[in-house]
């Protein structure tokens, strides 16, 4: 006796929504030379609350996984969230969106620099610019340090991986690599 | 200034890719140090500047290699350095959505998250750290690097404005 079919559910997978490489570089495009301070503000805003491209919770999931790939967090989730909907020329169009813009406005920069930049006024800018964008760099370091499990081997590979670098400016290559199988193992090892 | 080594260069680079969890800025330390220290194709200063300029410009942080490219070899150094950072990621990236997109909380993923973490973490601080012991020549540069990151840290403004601010500081002599 044949079973019945389930019925047949036409409600469209919100993964094959209709957005084409086109849509996705311009949208892209459009979100990374918004970006003054960093893009993942106008990503959210972009993609999650004006688009609809994708849930709160999605977002947060390929931001996660875009953090745990090394690169730049924004772009792997570029490179995710173009494949998710246009396949390979999705994460291309993604991807190149996201870099281009920027490109030419850093070669733009560089030739301002060029020719500007040895006079006192932008010298001294700039000195005021490196000794602020220095306190960026620390300030996120230790923002970071909130996500730290409270465990005394997450504090001592940090240090460890500051003295390396940072202290006895050792490769880092060599560093990452002594110390990550080592990291690695007890985090595998902590949660059971 | 030496001459740049453009293929060696893209290697470097495209090898620091792979390592820079958290961003390419976890790479930074490593980058000043072959471009500057090993190499000399850039001073202290221009390495600085090159990212100082990367932070204040719309777009993702990682795009001061450009800046660094262009300073080191014209377009060519801009496409290759470009190219080797945001190559070697995104390929990987590809593979692990094909793999395994919808699930970020395999054991295995959450081991090497929670193993990674507080590297990336060490390094970022190296990143800071280096930048600041070129910046900072003098009491008052430290004191505009402690105060942005405390305000950092306190308040949640872009940090646009307070590259602004420093620019503005800098113009007026008040550093």
């Amino acid at each position: 006796m044949p079973l019945p079919q389930p019925p047949i559910d036409n409600t469209p997978d919100p993964d094959t929504r209709n957005i084409g490489p086109l849509e996705l570089f311009l949208a892209f495009s459009q979100l990374a030379l918004s970006g003054f301070g960093g893009v993942l503000p106008w990503a959210h805003r972009t993609l999650v609350e004006r688009k609809g491209w994708l849930t709160q919770r999605e977002f947060v999931e390929t931001l996660a996984l875009g953090q745990l790939l090394p690169g730049p967090n924004i772009g792997n989730m570029a490179v995710m969230i173009g494949y998710r909907f246009s396949g390979y020329a999705g994460a291309a169009a993604a991807f190149g969106g996201l870099v281009a813009g920027p490109f030419l406005l850093m070669i733009a920069v560089g030739l301002l620099y060029r020719n500007y930049g040895a006079l006192p006024l932008v010298q001294q800018a700039l000195s005021g610019m490196s000794a602020v964008a220095a306190g960026l760099v620390l300030a996120t370091g230790l923002k970071m340090t909130a996500s730290l499990k409270r465990h005394w081997r997450s504090f001592l590979f940090a240090a460890l991986a500051l003295a390396g670098v940072g202290a006895l400016r050792w490769p880092l290559l060599a560093v990452v690599g002594a110390l990550a199988p080592f990291a690695i193992a007890a985090a595998w090892r902590e949660q059971g | 200034m030496d001459r740049v080594d453009l293929p060696a260069l893209a290697l470097h680079f495209a090898l620091l890719s792979l390592m820079a969890i958290g961003g390419v800025s976890s790479v930074l330390p490593d980058m000043q140090r072959y471009v500057v220290e090993a190499n000399h194709w850039l001073s202290d200063r221009q390495f600085a500047d090159a990212y100082a300029l990367g932070q204040a410009a719309p777009g993702p942080n990682m795009m001061f290699v450009t800046l660094l490219g262009w300073q080191l070899a014209g377009w060519a150094g801009a496409v290759v350095a470009t190219l080797a950072t945001i190559c070697p990621p995104i390929l990987l990236t590809l593979g692990v959505t094909r793999l395994s997109a919808h699930n970020p909380d395999a054991p295995l993923g959450r081991a090497i998250r929670g193993g990674l973490g507080p590297i990336a973490i060490g390094l970022t601080l190296s990143s800071g750290w280096i930048l600041a012991r070129s910046a900072d020549h003098d009491g008052r540069s430290t004191l505009l690097t402690l105060l942005t990151i405390a305000l950092m840290l306190r308040t949640r403004l872009n940090p646009v404005w307070l590259i602004a601010a420093g620019a503005i500081a800098g113009i007026t002599g008040i550093l």
